[in-house]
């Protein structure tokens, strides 16, 4: 049976429709399932017996609880969700002083290949749906602190953007969660028809993995550099209007030896040179068989200081959860694997 | 959805559209540009499916682009452009990506669609110093067999799972490269699924090639 929680507005006028239920009793059921988040269709008591017994025919509400977690010293806390056989996901829980994130997944492992990614290493299963994506949010027992929302865990989200934005358009809405989309942000490795369109459609932060200003160096990386060059993706993301509240920011793992030297200073400062935005400096989480390594603390720290020197805004992000699997995708490989032994 | 009418796709007359494997077929189609052995098009069938990317497998001197696809069951755009016929229309862009091989030396490794683009730098005459090593399940899976034979002769490894194939390895790529000395100093191009791009380049790292000389090529 098809769920019910996950759908837009638009999706459950027609399933109303198809129940024989008044025009309104969309945006009701829509009400039930964000505001009140009811856990049966026999908890919407506005909606006629008949037309809860309808709808009870053909759907559930559709949530799944999680089917474990793993929690580090300092508070972060992976989930992982199982929808079906290897199609394991999770979903990282991040408080920190005055704000909680969740890091949502957008597919069961990812297509993109980059060579730092643990989640790469599963292949691609499946993409989320929008109930799937936002089950991670629903069925997690914070749920009420949370405050912030980031499309960073598994699989690449613009290579699933229709249950992106129908997931992100849930969690907006008025008849949704409501949420300003400034809480949300959505990361991409760059693919620039989605981007394109994610920008047009939606009011979400944007965060841009670069992890080197170098085309070469890129592709070496990141295959999908073969397809959507890195100065291309700058160039889009330039023509969009950064001056009010929306914000965008570049993700940038620290290699040791590949990407932190003075020619990659000066390159960032050249092309993100007129743009309104953040470089977010990332210590690199060790994965297996990686021939990565991360850069030293002192180098992070005077890449950080150049950059902002050169005008930069520059942040290096806390490492979190490195006494449980902290790079995205090991949890849930692990998982993965030991199903299949 | 992104839509094929906001991407500038021209509008081209499809050639022809043959079954050369089962499920796996070679469109041919107007050429809406020049290109360089090794990048890709988009291409839908109309204007409301949005298009996917495809590595051209033709040569440069073809006065035709050619895709290979295979399809999908339940997909959105390969059910219908397998069943397209000569003088049907199909909308491409025009060449793109930096899939290229200008090195001396280098081994390409493909498997399934992923042969495309080396088949595409063999029809356009760039075979000299490359060897490929192409993996497939059973002997109707390596089309275009009798080209890279006379091209590559002994340079053209085939590695077959099902291991009914005479004259060639039986098992997988990556198996193959397991079972190998890894060539340090050659470039290598990696075609085909993620899982097989991720799995062979973390076997060559593992056996001492430099990542930076192995570029790769995924299907999303």
């Amino acid at each position: 049976m098809d769920a019910l929680y996950g759908k837009t507005l638009d999706e459950l006028k027609v399933i109303a429709a198809d129940a024989g239920l008044p025009a309104f009793a969309a945006k009701q059921i829509a009400v039930w399932l964000y505001h009140s988040e009811v856990d049966s269709i026999d908890a919407m008591t506005n909606i006629s017996k008949t037309g809860r017994e309808k709808l009870a025919k053909q759907y559930t509400i559709g949530l799944t609880p999680n089917s474990g977690v793993q929690e580090s010293t300092d508070g972060t806390k992976k989930y992982l969700f199982s929808y079906g056989i290897r199609r394991t996901i999770e979903a990282a829980y991040i408080p920190d002083e005055g704000r909680s994130t969740l890091c949502v997944s957008s597919q069961v492992g990812c297509k993109m290949g980059c060579l730092f990614c643990m989640t790469g290493k599963q292949g691609f299963q499946a993409h989320l749906t929008s109930n799937e994506i936002l089950n991670q949010i629903r069925s997690l027992p914070e749920k009420s602190i949370l405050t912030n929302v980031v499309y960073m865990g598994m699989g690449e989200p613009f290579d699933n953007l229709e249950n992106v934005l129908k997931s992100s358009e849930i969690l907006t809405a008025s008849w949704g969660y409501g949420w300003s989309p400034k809480r949300i942000t959505v990361s991409t490795i760059g693919i620039i028809p989605a981007m394109e369109e994610f920008l047009n459609k939606s009011q979400c932060h944007l965060a841009v993995s670069l992890h080197t200003p170098f085309e070469e160096e890129r592709r070496q990386l990141m295959p999908v550099n073969h397809v959507y060059p890195l100065h291309e993706v700058i160039q889009t993301i330039k023509k969009h209007d950064w001056t009010h509240q929306r914000r965008v920011s570049f993700e940038y793992i620290m290699f040791k030896g590949v990407n932190d030297d003075a020619r990659h200073i000066n390159e960032l400062s050249r092309i993100l040179h007129g743009l309104k935005c953040r470089v977010n400096l990332i210590r690199f989480h060790p994965i297996p068989d990686s021939p990565l390594t991360s850069s030293s603390e002192n180098t992070i720290q005077e890449f950080k200081e150049k950059l902002n020197a050169k005008g930069i805004l520059t942040t290096i992000r806390a490492s979190r959860g490195q006494d449980i699997d902290a790079a995205c995708g090991l949890l849930s490989t692990k998982e993965l694997l030991r199903k299949e032994s | 959805m992104i839509l094929a009418e906001k991407m500038s796709l021209k509008t081209c007359k499809v050639f022809e559209n043959s079954e050369v494997a089962p499920s796996v077929y070679y469109l041919k189609t107007e050429r809406t540009s020049d290109f360089i052995p090794g990048q890709m098009i988009r291409l839908t069938e109309n204007i409301k499916t949005p298009p996917r990317l495809y590595s051209i497998a033709s040569g440069i001197h073809d006065d035709y682009f050619g895709i290979i696809y295979s399809v999908v069951k339940g997909g959105k755009l390969t059910p219908l452009l397998s069943g397209l016929k000569p003088g049907d229309k199909v909308f491409c862009s025009s060449a793109f990506g930096s899939f290229t091989d200008p090195a001396k030396e280098t081994i390409w490794i493909a498997t399934g669609t992923g042969i495309a683009p080396f088949l595409s730098m063999v029809l356009s005459g760039l075979h000299s110093g490359k060897t490929l090593i192409r993996g497939a399940r059973q002997e109707s899976d390596f089309y275009f067999d009798e080209i890279f034979k006379l091209k590559l002769k002994d340079k053209y490894i085939r590695c077959c799972s099902s291991g009914e194939l005479q004259n060639s390895y039986h098992g997988r790529v990556t198996q193959y490269l397991w079972d190998h000395e890894a060539d340090k100093k050659s470039k290598y191009m990696l075609c085909g699924s993620a899982e097989m791009v991720v799995d062979s380049r973390d076997i060559l790292i593992n056996k001492g090639v430099s990542f930076t000389q192995i570029i790769s090529e995924i299907y999303f």
